[in-house]
């Protein structure tokens, strides 16, 4: 019950700064949570996963990230103890899971794994599919659970007659009903449609908040990692690239790999002089990173940071308007300078800024970049 | 082609999931193994049987003119055969599934039926009536009207999967009606035709029971009077190993012609219910015709051995024969049914679950057996018994189970494989990770999810077993008389009297499930029937 304390302590834990949230939790349970060290896994000879290291404090909510083949859901898979690693340590809930050693079967891992599109048991009632992981007995007290992902009513349904919003809360409901030390979700919400996406989300993230169940979500998804988790854990090539909250890991990225993989990116050459960053769009300051470099870099510039311009203006640099993404509050435009094979650059301008395509354009840089030494 | 953009390949990194944990399949894999093995016995037999009896001699025997005669008439005899039954079936199919044909629900039971009915029945129904039906013709008109459901089948279930926005798009893009069904609703079906000719072909190839009634000579009547009558094993070994050739020949060329086309449909929840065909003032031309084909296929059948029986009531009828005979025909087949099953487990998991090649090659070599006739299968066994087992096995019935049970693998297999698809292996990992234990798994998620599909597998051996002749007649332990073989020696004697009320208890115990099992595979999701 130790941990039910633990867990409500953090409660409200969403409105936390993040950073303030990963060192009290950090503080408060570190062996409680996830850690996994130095995990490897390949499939014959091709290597999925290697050496990864990821800390999930108890209570947060974390979201792997990567591209489909990156390893994601092989190492979920590991976690729940459906496949085996090859080299590493899993720990969960202070308790070794899986070592050189020791391996615990999925069965006594305690862990809540909603898998993609649900796989509800087809032939098991709402009810039953809820209560499966529960002792006969205690199956009455299910109803709550029930309630809480808003089900009241379809006890007595079969899945093949839910939609599928409602199948992927009744698999989060089952997953649930054993009080879990973590729970998993394989990309619970690619199979739904876009529409009912951002609502079963918001329904989900919220039903585990009240359940306060630590949480890894795995996803390809960059708006989904960025709205629901409070750590992400980049995974590229099977290594994690970069662990950090949502806010630092767009605004302040450490590594360029990583900065790519979430939200849109403009990298370009540039040449640093005097803590300034000067490149085909001009001159930008850059974010005060460990030492001060000089020479050539690679500079990173979110499309926020492109402001762009109709007047012409000295300083401003001239380029056209290849494509508008148009979203109604705001776009994403694709400009192209006119200097030869110089790429092509995003920028997000507000909805209201009407932009042709073909259009001249002028643009500005706002600070701070990041920069990169080439490797 | 619009339809290869929807084909696209996966990112290159992309995996498939089925591949993971193809560490454990091992043991599944030997198993697997040890199936095909089993199942390509009489194959290895057959070759063993003709290297006994000499290159040169096997050589010799095949070239005379007799191979040439019989390769001639059962060619003609199944290109023919084949031509009629596709275009029955697919006609059948299309106005059953994409036209407002009244009474839709019962032509596609009615249509159905006459497969269940023992070929060799049908045989015997029609040239019991009229002495008129025989020879090339009677096999001709025989066999269309008895294994025309073998396409109808497929492609009813295929037009009724397909995605009907791709006629509407056709439509679209400017394409006229005719033009549309040749290109977009055969096209969709090409997959289906080719599988259900196929499946007559091989059905031609192994007859027997049908063309002996009709007098007419192929390989297999010729093999069967070679074997059991000259006692001329080495030429009914050199005519199997034609017959096999042949078999081989014909999958080979359909899996060629099937090619890499595949049915595909980009999002099955966008289907939707389209505007059926209107027949208008060919409503009652189309079903008139419908009937006729039902009261030639169904009606005379039936009709005939209800004749023969009402006919033939002032004869005694042996009670206890028939009893006996049902007895020893449904032991044989449930133990048969019950075999081939446990047979089809391993490949049918490993199919489904594992990916790799020689996963594949190994599935695919079960399918050989498909080409080899029960008639051959039966004499391979026999052969092999006799030579090296001491005729100890022979004519027994762990023999006779074993026959059924190659024979009919592939019919187990498709049960199998669609039971399997039914619980995927995360159904399973998920119910572990609720904390439940191996056995528990087993029993509250798998046995529910694949057990219908098994009793359908081992259902649809039994009915196979039933109306089973050929390896019947050669393997059945002396003195037993199976459904089958008692109908058989009284319709050589020409007491169609006594042989009525067994084709009748043939036509019943396989017609009324057959028809539930067709309803059973209809159901199971696409993902299920994909192979």
């Amino acid at each position: 019950m130790s941990d039910r304390e633990t867990v409500v302590e953090l409660d409200g834990r969403r409105n936390v700064p993040t950073h303030a949230l990963s060192e009290r939790a950090g503080a408060v349970a570190a062996s409680k949570g996830v850690r996994v060290a130095g995990l490897c896994k390949s499939f014959s000879t091709q290597p999925v996963l290697r050496g990864v290291d990821l800390d999930v404090p108890v209570g947060s909510f974390t979201a792997i990230l990567g591209p489909s083949g990156s390893g994601k859901t092989t190492l979920l898979r590991i976690l729940a103890g459906f496949d085996r690693m090859d080299a590493g340590s899993v720990v969960i809930g202070g308790q070794v899971m899986e070592d050189g050693r020791r391996f615990v079967r999925p069965q006594r891992r305690g862990i809540g794994y909603v898998p993609q599109e649900g796989a509800l048991f087809p032939h098991l009632t709402v009810a039953d599919n809820v209560g499966f992981g529960v002792p006969r007995r205690e199956r009455k007290g299910m109803a709550h659970l029930v309630e809480m992902v808003g089900l009241t009513g379809l006890e007595r349904r079969y899945p093949h007659q839910l939609s599928g919003g409602q199948q992927q809360r009744v698999a989060l409901a089952r997953a649930l009903a054993i009080q879990p030390k973590v729970v998993l979700l394989d990309e619970p919400f690619s199979s739904l449609d876009a529409s009912l996406r951002d609502g079963v989300r918001r329904d989900v993230a919220h039903i585990l908040a009240e359940a306060n169940a630590t949480t890894i979500l795995v996803t390809h998804d960059q708006d989904e990692a960025l709205g629901l988790a409070d750590q992400i854990a980049v995974l590229n090539e099977g290594c994690i690239v970069a662990t950090a909250d949502p806010r630092s890991l767009y605004g302040d990225p450490s590594d360029l790999a990583a900065a790519v993989l979430i939200g849109d990116a403009n990298v370009m050459a540039a040449e640093m002089r005097g803590g300034r960053a000067s490149s085909v769009l001009g001159t930008v300051d850059v974010a005060p990173q460990a030492g001060t470099r000089e020479g050539s870099v690679q500079l990173l510039l979110r499309p926020e940071q492109l402001v762009l311009h109709v007047e012409p203006e000295d300083g401003r640099v001239k380029a056209t308007v290849v494509e508008m993404q148009y979203h109604g509050h705001d776009a994403l435009v694709r400009v192209a300078i006119a200097s030869p094979g110089a790429p092509v650059f995003s920028a997000r301008v507000p909805g209201d800024l009407a932009l042709t395509q073909g259009q001249a354009v002028w643009v500005t840089l706002r600070g701070p970049g990041r920069v990169w030494t080439h490797r | 082609m619009t339809l290869a953009a929807a084909e696209v390949a996966p990112p290159r990194k992309f995996r498939p999931r089925r591949r993971r944990g193809r560490t454990r399949s091992t043991g599944l894999f030997l198993v697997s193994l040890l199936v095909a093995l089993i199942l390509l016995l009489p194959l290895a037999f057959l070759l063993v049987e003709a290297q006994g009896v000499g290159v040169q001699t096997v050589a010799s025997l095949i070239n005379r003119p007799l191979t040439l005669h019989l390769f001639w008439n059962t060619v003609r005899l199944a290109v023919v055969v084949t031509a009629l039954c596709a275009v029955l079936g697919t006609g059948t199919a299309w106005l059953v599934e994409r036209t407002d044909l009244p009474g839709r629900r019962v032509w596609a039971v009615l249509l159905v039926v006459p497969l269940a009915i023992p070929d060799f029945v049908v045989s015997f129904s029609w040239s019991s009536l009229s002495t008129a039906v025989t020879g090339y013709w009677g096999a001709v008109l025989v066999m269309t009207l008895s294994i025309y459901p073998l396409v109808y089948l497929p492609v009813a279930a295929s037009l009724r999967n397909a995605d009907p926005a791709q006629e509407e798009v056709a439509h679209g893009l400017g394409a006229g009606r005719l033009r549309t069904f040749w290109r977009i609703t055969v096209g969709q079906a090409r997959v289906a035709i080719l599988g259900g000719c196929l499946l007559v072909v091989l059905v031609l190839l192994a007859e027997y029971g049908a063309f002996e009634i009709l007098g007419y000579q192929t390989f297999t009547t010729e093999i069967f009077t070679e074997f059991s009558q000259a006692f001329n094993v080495a030429a009914a070994s050199a005519l199997s190993l034609v017959l096999v050739a042949l078999g081989l020949v014909v999958l080979a060329g359909e899996s060629l012609a099937r090619g890499r086309g595949r049915v595909n449909r980009v999002d099955r929840m966008a289907q939707h219910r389209t505007d059926r065909l209107r027949l208008g003032r060919w409503t009652g031309i189309v079903l008139l015709a419908l009937l006729a084909l039902v009261l030639l296929a169904l009606g005379l059948p039936v009709g005939s051995a209800i004749y023969w029986w009402v006919a033939g009531a002032q004869h005694v009828l042996d009670g206890v024969s028939i009893l006996s005979a049902a007895g020893h025909t449904a032991l044989y087949g449930a133990c048969a049914g019950a075999v081939a099953t446990l047979m089809a487990l391993p490949v049918g998991i490993l199919a489904i679950r594992y990916d790799g090649r020689l996963r594949r090659m190994l599935e695919r070599s079960t399918y050989l057996v498909l080409a080899m006739p029960g008639l051959v299968i039966a004499l391979a066994l026999a052969y092999f018994s006799e030579q090296y087992g001491g005729g100890l096995w022979y004519q027994t019935a762990p023999m006779l189970v074993l026959a059924y049970a190659i024979m009919f693998f592939p019919l187990a297999l498709v049960g199998v494989r669609a039971s399997v698809a039914q619980a995927p292996a995360g159904l399973e990992n998920v119910a572990q990770s609720l904390g439940q234990g191996r056995l528990a798994v087993l029993w509250r998620v798998t046995r529910p999810l694949v057990g219908p599909g098994l009793a359908a597998a081992f259902c649809l051996v039994f009915l196979s077993v039933v109306t089973e002749l050929t390896a019947t007649l050669i393997l059945v332990p002396t003195g037993v008389q199976t459904l089958a073989t008692q109908f058989w020696s009284y319709q050589q004697n020409l007491a169609y009297g006594q042989a009525a009320p067994f084709a009748l208890l043939m036509i019943a115990i396989a017609a009324v499930p057959s028809y539930v099992l067709g309803r059973f595979f209809d159901r199971l999701p696409a993902r299920a029937a994909a192979s």
